[in-house]
């Protein structure tokens, strides 16, 4: 584990071809943040039952379930997908974007942090999110999601859930240290014939990269996430939504002196 | 598990029941400022006593908003300012980003709120002096940029709405223009609904009701463009839930319409006999339009979560 220094980028390199879906990360991130995670319920739809990503779900270990219909004989059956999923501290960050507060900050090891004592709560953020990452939490009041362990990186250690994950399904490191680690990981998986495997977020496509990106099996949105074509900043739509407003008001100001010009009623 | 469009995974703001309120009032408040201003603007003094019933609406309505925003802040609420003021720590100073809907609007309702209140206070004391306060010039200068900022109060709540990740309100860009349409049909639907307390006012109702006939038909063209946007993004199944809601939004667009259409009518014939009918029709259609701009924001906002 090299020694971390602020002003580096850092991020997390998630390997899901190694992910056994343990849940180690789900409960080491619980441990450490103190989240006392949500009462617990049985989806009924899944062997997962964390649910999503939330105020108290910083780590969610998804589980992809292709379950056939038919009893699978050796060689036919469809593996399951599994994926531990968190905030992917995206370079150009739509949760940063929209929050009218300023409590949305990037830290001096550029990963995206809700500074707990700014946010009022406005819930912008969540709106905004394209990853369904943040949650409420109804004690505080505020926005709640992974810190990437900002205090644990200022003290000099790794995220409690890459510390914990049992088969190094979650990397930590220097982002370029991860990003070479994924391309070589990529290329082995392509010489085994795992041609499906991509990489999610390494490169600026979606966001302009993501500090948490992904080794995926299969290609994104059945993951749940959005892919490239589909990755939008809400400020898109800033221009489209005032020049439609603009254009209303003139036609109703015309509108509204046509219909009160003075025209000798009695 | 079932995915739906790609774009959208997102998880809900839960912007319920205040926001359907403060979304309610806001198109209300800025829409009563503005229809208040173009009656002042058409320079018939006749048209005053409606234009003062507007300024009136538009601070009551102003003065509800920031109460809801603040009760929708929940245990947070006593951090409604930072809305305004950064404090982060090291690097405190004022909020404001141009590209975010929801800093923008939070200054817009602070510097709108200071013109509702001093148009409505002029219109209180020169209604108690018996003549206008402010020389006509300066008033309505004063009035025209209320107006505008009043236009953006009731327009941006539906471009903050687009301004996000969320399946329906990111996929169209007509809400800004949608919620301002009808926020000015439900105000002239108030302002018309309230002269049966101040009968001088009665001059002006007729041109009310085409004025709201007008911004009928513009919210009329924009629900289609919104069906349509959202339609092409392939988010429509989540709107066909609310379809009742979205019926009425379409009621009270269509008693806009026929209002308009029967007042029309009796502008043309001039007779004072169909004045009382006109007056029952008002409170009416009235109503109708007000559940109708109600019932539109209901239908946008739940249609995404």
């Amino acid at each position: 584990m090299p020694t971390i220094k602020a002003g580096e980028e850092y991020g997390f390199f998630t390997d899901t071809s190694v992910c056994i879906g343990c849940k180690a990360c789900e409960v080491a991130c619980k441990e450490w943040n103190q989240l006392e995670g949500n009462n617990p319920t049985f989806l009924a739809d899944s062997f997962d039952n964390t649910g999503d990503l939330d105020a108290q779900n910083w780590r969610h270990v998804k589980f992809i379930e292709h379950v056939p219909d038919q009893s699978a004989t050796t060689g036919d059956g469809t593996a399951w997908l599994m994926m531990s999923d968190v905030c992917k501290h995206c370079k150009h960050a739509s949760c940063m974007e929209v929050c009218p507060t300023g409590a949305i900050i990037r830290t001096e090891f550029n990963t995206v942090f809700i500074q707990q004592d700014v946010c009022n709560g406005c819930r912008n953020c969540i709106a905004a999110c394209p990853y369904g990452v943040i949650g409420m939490n109804q004690q505080t009041g505020t926005a709640h999601k992974c810190t990437l362990c900002y205090d644990r990186l200022q003290g000099g250690l790794e995220p409690a859930c890459a510390k914990a994950c049992p088969t190094q399904s979650i990397q930590f490191g220097p982002l370029a240290d991860l990003q070479q680690a994924a391309d070589v990981r990529l290329a082995t998986l392509h010489s085994q014939g795992q041609t499906q495997a991509q990489l999610y977020g390494r490169d600026d496509k979606v966001y302009g990269g993501l500090n948490a990106f992904f080794l995926l099996m299969d290609k994104p949105e059945t993951y749940g996430l959005p892919n490239a074509d589909n990755a939008k900043l809400p400020s898109r739509n800033d221009l489209g939504g005032y020049v439609g407003a603009a254009i209303t008001a003139v036609l109703a100001i015309v509108g509204g002196l046509i219909a009160f010009r003075r025209r000798g009623m009695g | 598990m079932v995915y739906l469009a790609a774009e959208h995974f997102v998880r809900s703001p839960q912007w319920l029941w205040y926001i359907l309120f403060y979304f309610f009032f806001a198109g209300l408040a800025g829409g009563s400022y503005a229809v208040a201003t173009l009656l002042r603007l058409s320079g018939e003094a006749r048209d005053e006593p409606a234009a003062r019933i507007g300024f009136y609406v538009s601070l009551v309505a102003t003065v509800l908003c920031p109460i809801l925003l603040t009760a929708d802040l929940g245990v947070s609420w006593t951090r409604f300012w930072h809305m305004l003021v950064d404090v982060t720590p090291g690097e405190t100073g004022i909020n404001f980003k141009y590209w975010s809907p929801m800093s923008v609007g939070a200054w817009g309702l602070l510097v709108f709120g200071f013109f509702a209140f001093v148009s409505a206070a002029e219109a209180w004391l020169s209604d108690r002096r018996g003549s206008p306060l402010v020389p006509p010039f300066l008033n309505r200068v004063f009035n025209v940029v209320g107006a505008v900022l009043g236009i953006f109060i009731a327009s941006y709540t539906g471009v903050l709405l687009s301004v996000s990740n969320q399946p329906v309100w990111s996929d169209t860009w007509s809400l800004g223009g949608l919620f301002l349409a009808s926020g000015l049909s439900g105000a002239t639907a108030l302002i018309g609904l309230l002269m049966r307390y101040r009968p001088e006012a009665a001059f002006s109702l007729a041109r009310l009701h085409q004025a709201a006939g007008y911004f009928s038909a513009l919210e009329l063209a924009l629900i289609i463009v919104f069906f349509v946007t959202v339609g092409a993004a392939g988010t429509l199944p989540r709107v066909l839930p609310w379809l009742a809601l979205w019926a009425l939004a379409v009621a009270g667009v269509a008693a806009g319409l026929v209002g308009a259409r029967g007042h029309m009518r009796v502008m043309m014939a001039g007779g004072s006999a169909a004045l009382a009918r006109v007056r029952l029709d008002t409170v009416v259609v009235s109503l109708l339009v007000l559940v109708g701009v109600l019932a539109l924001r209901a239908a946008v906002i739940f249609s995404a979560q």
